[in-house]
């Protein structure tokens, strides 16, 4: 873990409790009014040109929005959302659709520079072997902004461009797949995006490919009180791969920012996606004050026999987490993984987990979630494990860990398990732990500092999921937790 | 470190004052005058510098007083053995010294080498050269052995204003130490402690310490659990690391692995104090009659 000390000077460096990502950078931006109503809707369709069929597809999607409820059951406490008091589409003024990254406001490739992101493909070439190339989509408020690599993709036969150009390049799979996994009367929140997302990123990957590149989203939330409600769409056709990391931060602002995203996977027959997220939404101040609420829905249908996908996720930002990444498993002998990294500190909220539904027969999954309460937060772990009547033979493996941190937090396990077929394996594995002040006192003696002590343990505590992440993001994520778990200590 | 009182050197005098005689005279009830005191014992005259000094500590745990106005001198190039009666205090001196948090002292002053350690941070205290082979060495899950000691090392050197190692210049030392003290690969590669038998615990101590190379180590009964074979490994690691700019304080219940590393001088504690000193043929004398002249008869309720 030679990250290690690498981490603690960066967190040193820093200084307590600011978020690196903070800034806000002046780029003049277009709005719909403020406010939600059939004409915003009606605003994003045509800003986006969208044919018939979609504006009324959001429209269907609204009016069934206006008869839902926010979810209440999870452990999470936040003052009411008014609706009516966002806005729900900001987009840099000069990216009016993507193009070459020449054509790019240098404005705005500063601020992906600032954060880290390579968004020239030489820059993304430099020091790096030919393997390890990855291609960007940079989404900034409602827009993509720039997508990397594409030629070279396409020449693969692989699709890798925003939404809302697929819509218009590839009307027949997005019409297909759009809401086949997620539909538009799914939840409130995803229902919501299904009115007015504004874009994100769409993914085909043809029969028998390989993806020669991992792909990447970077969202980045700029733009004060705006709704962001990006719609991710991944299609992994039959005996194909593709490794896709997402990542995203935000601005530090004294409000709150409601983010809503929905995701959805389809892998055919043989196919396989391996989903990662960094999360790294701004969360809010040592009092509670700002962060966003992440409220987002994340599903991946094994649709094929034989399919597989699997999610990673270190979630370390947001002021409110609500996500359960699930897969259902509905091709006979697929798989569904789910590999998660929880850390919440100072106020932060997470209730988090997974679903795995099995279907078909033989179908295997396995959960492994490691939460890490620090400071005052609450971290709850929200399972579910479900076997079909036809699912014969489905197997689940569960581990579920959680470390505290302090005597203020909270860890919680709430798993539901149902089975409606004898047949079916589950186990459930549980853990909650303290790092103890004889751990810490051992590494001190040592001549470790109290904070890389902290810092080693956790990271010892989540290694079995830090390796399931792609190297670059493996080492990103051990800088993350421990810049998150900065101040825990003492 | 909490303190219940503050220490400085015009305070420790007023202690001394008004408290010696006092302290003088229920030391000589209490060990039927036996005592033997630190300084007029020629076995420590005429060696090194003191590398530790402990003045008159007092400590308590829980409002309970452990401690009692305990006094230790340890000299470069000497081997000092600790003996005493189970309770008597021997570990939480150790813990007080590598300063622990549960530990209140009351009174008293410890030195390294001249500098005082009781308002320092453990590690910091380690970074000066401050050693502590557990009794009850900890468990940590999930961190490779060899990820802890390049952090253990680094992080003193670094404390220290020395370069750090390089992975090769570390492994290099981290394999050449290993292979005298029979701890194999694998072993360096598990979660450290975690899961290691009795005795790999002990030897995976006395590797740090061999690796950490301190001023000044306290070995608490790292001879306890050891088979015969496992006891010689240790104690060669021990004698290995004997040196005239190094003190050491073994902590231990049996004269057999002073047989191995020869002390220079045995001290006897009870009910918080050194109660007396005296040289190796005192370990065989414990073995003998155990610690009944040491210990007060239990109060009557
Ligand atoms: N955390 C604690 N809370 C309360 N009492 C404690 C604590 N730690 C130690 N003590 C008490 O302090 C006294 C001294 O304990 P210590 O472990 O220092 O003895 P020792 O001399 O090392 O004994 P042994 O030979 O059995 O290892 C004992 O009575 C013990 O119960
Ligand atoms: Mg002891």
């Amino acid at each position: 873990m030679p990250a290690v000390q690498e981490t603690v000077d960066r967190v040193k460096a820093i200084g307590v409790s600011e978020y690196k990502y903070g800034f806000f950078s002046d780029i003049e931006s277009e709005k719909a009014p403020k406010g939600l109503n059939e004409d915003t809707v009606r605003f994003i369709s045509a800003k986006k040109d969208e044919p018939a069929w979609l504006t009324e597809w959001r429209l269907g999607a609204y009016r069934r929005w206006l008869t839902m409820r926010e979810p209440r059951w999870a452990r999470v406490d936040f003052p009411k959302i008014d609706y009516q008091d966002l806005y729900y589409y900001s987009a840099p003024k000069t990216a009016a659709g993507p193009k070459s990254l020449d054509e790019v406001d240098p404005e705005l490739l500063k601020v992906y520079a600032k954060l880290g992101i390579p968004l020239r493909e030489q820059e993304a070439l430099a020091g790096i072997g030919p393997d390890r190339r990855i291609a960007v989509d940079a989404v900034f408020d409602s827009v993509s902004v720039v997508t990397t690599f594409r030629e070279e993709l396409a020449r693969a036969g692989v699709i890798f461009c925003p939404v809302s150009e697929a819509v218009h390049s590839h009307p027949d799979l997005v019409q297909k797949y759009l809401g086949s996994v997620v539909p538009t009367t799914d939840n409130f929140y995803a229902t919501l995006n299904s009115a007015v997302f504004s874009d994100g990123s769409f993914v085909y990957v043809p029969p028998g490919v390989r993806c020669p590149m991992e792909l990447s989203t970077y969202f980045r939330i700029n733009e004060q009180n705006t709704g962001q409600f990006e719609r991710t769409l991944i299609i992994a056709d039959k005996g194909s791969y593709v490794s896709y990391l997402e990542g995203c931060t935000a601005p530090k602002r004294d409000e709150n920012q409601l983010h809503a995203a929905v995701v959805e996977l389809i892998a055919l027959d043989d196919a396989e996606i391996k989903y990662s997220t960094v999360q790294n939404w701004y969360p809010g101040d040592a009092d509670g004050r700002g962060g966003i609420y992440n409220f987002v829905t994340k599903r991946g249908d094994c649709r094929g026999a034989n399919s597989k996908i699997s999610w990673t996720q270190v979630e370390t930002g947001s002021a409110i987490t609500w996500k359960y990444p699930s897969c259902i498993l509905r091709g006979d002998n697929s798989r569904g993984e789910f590999y998660s990294i929880a850390i919440s500190n100072g106020r932060q909220q997470v209730d988090s987990g997974t679903k795995m539904i099995h279907l078909g027969k033989n179908t295997t999954s396995r959960v492994i979630s490691k939460g890490i309460s620090a400071g005052r937060s609450q971290n709850t772990y929200r399972g579910q494990i479900s076997a079909h009547r036809k699912a014969t033979g489905a197997r689940n493996f569960t581990n579920c860990d959680s470390l505290l941190i302090g005597n203020s937090c909270g860890a919680h396990t709430v798993p539901y398990i149902e089975s409606k077929t004898p047949s079916a394996q589950f186990e459930h594995e549980a853990t909650t732990s303290k790092i103890s002040e004889d751990q810490l006192f051992y590494c001190m003696q040592r001549g470790i500092s109290g904070e890389e002590a902290t810092a080693l343990i956790v990271n010892g505590f989540v290694r079995d999921v830090l390796q399931q992440l792609p190297m670059e993001f493996a080492v990103e994520a051990q800088k993350l937790i421990a810049i998150s778990l900065e101040g825990s200590v003492g | 470190m909490r303190r219940a009182v503050p220490v400085g050197i015009g305070f420790l005098q007023k202690i001394t004052k008004n408290g010696a005689k006092n302290f003088r005279d229920r030391r000589s009830e209490n060990s039927s005058g036996q005592l033997a005191l630190n300084c007029s014992n020629p076995l420590i005259f005429g060696r090194g510098k003191i590398v530790l000094e402990v003045k008159n500590l007092s400590v308590s745990i829980g409002g309970r007083q452990i401690l009692d106005d305990l006094d230790l001198t340890v000299r470069d190039g000497e081997v000092a053995a600790l003996m005493g009666p189970n309770g008597s205090g021997k570990s939480t001196l150790s813990h007080v010294l590598a300063g622990r948090k549960d530990d209140t002292v009351e009174t008293g002053e410890v030195l390294l080498n001249g500098e005082s350690l009781l308002n320092l941070e453990p590690d910091a205290r380690a970074a000066k050269g401050l050693f502590l082979a557990f009794q009850y060495p900890v468990e940590i899950p999930g961190v490779a052995t060899l990820t802890f000691l390049k952090a253990a090392l680094n992080a003193q050197r670094k404390q220290r204003g020395q370069e750090e190692f390089s992975t090769p210049d570390f492994m290099k030392r981290v394999k050449a130490l290993a292979g005298k003290l029979k701890i194999s690969q694998d072993m360096l590669k598990r979660a450290l402690n975690a899961g290691f038998s009795g005795g790999e615990k002990k030897r995976m101590e006395i590797l740090q310490m061999a690796l950490l190379e301190p001023a000044f180590a306290i070995l608490d009964e790292t001879d306890s659990g050891l088979d015969i074979d496992a006891l010689r490994v240790v104690a060669d690691g021990v004698n290995a690391l004997r040196s005239p700019a190094r003190g050491f304080l073994i902590i231990t219940h049996y004269q057999r692995v002073l047989d191995y590393v020869v002390p220079d001088i045995v001290h006897v504690m009870a009910q918080g104090r050194i109660v007396r000193s005296g040289g190796k043929e005192l370990a065989v004398e414990l073995e003998k009659s155990g610690y009944r002249d040491y210990v007060a008869e239990p109060a009557v309720a």
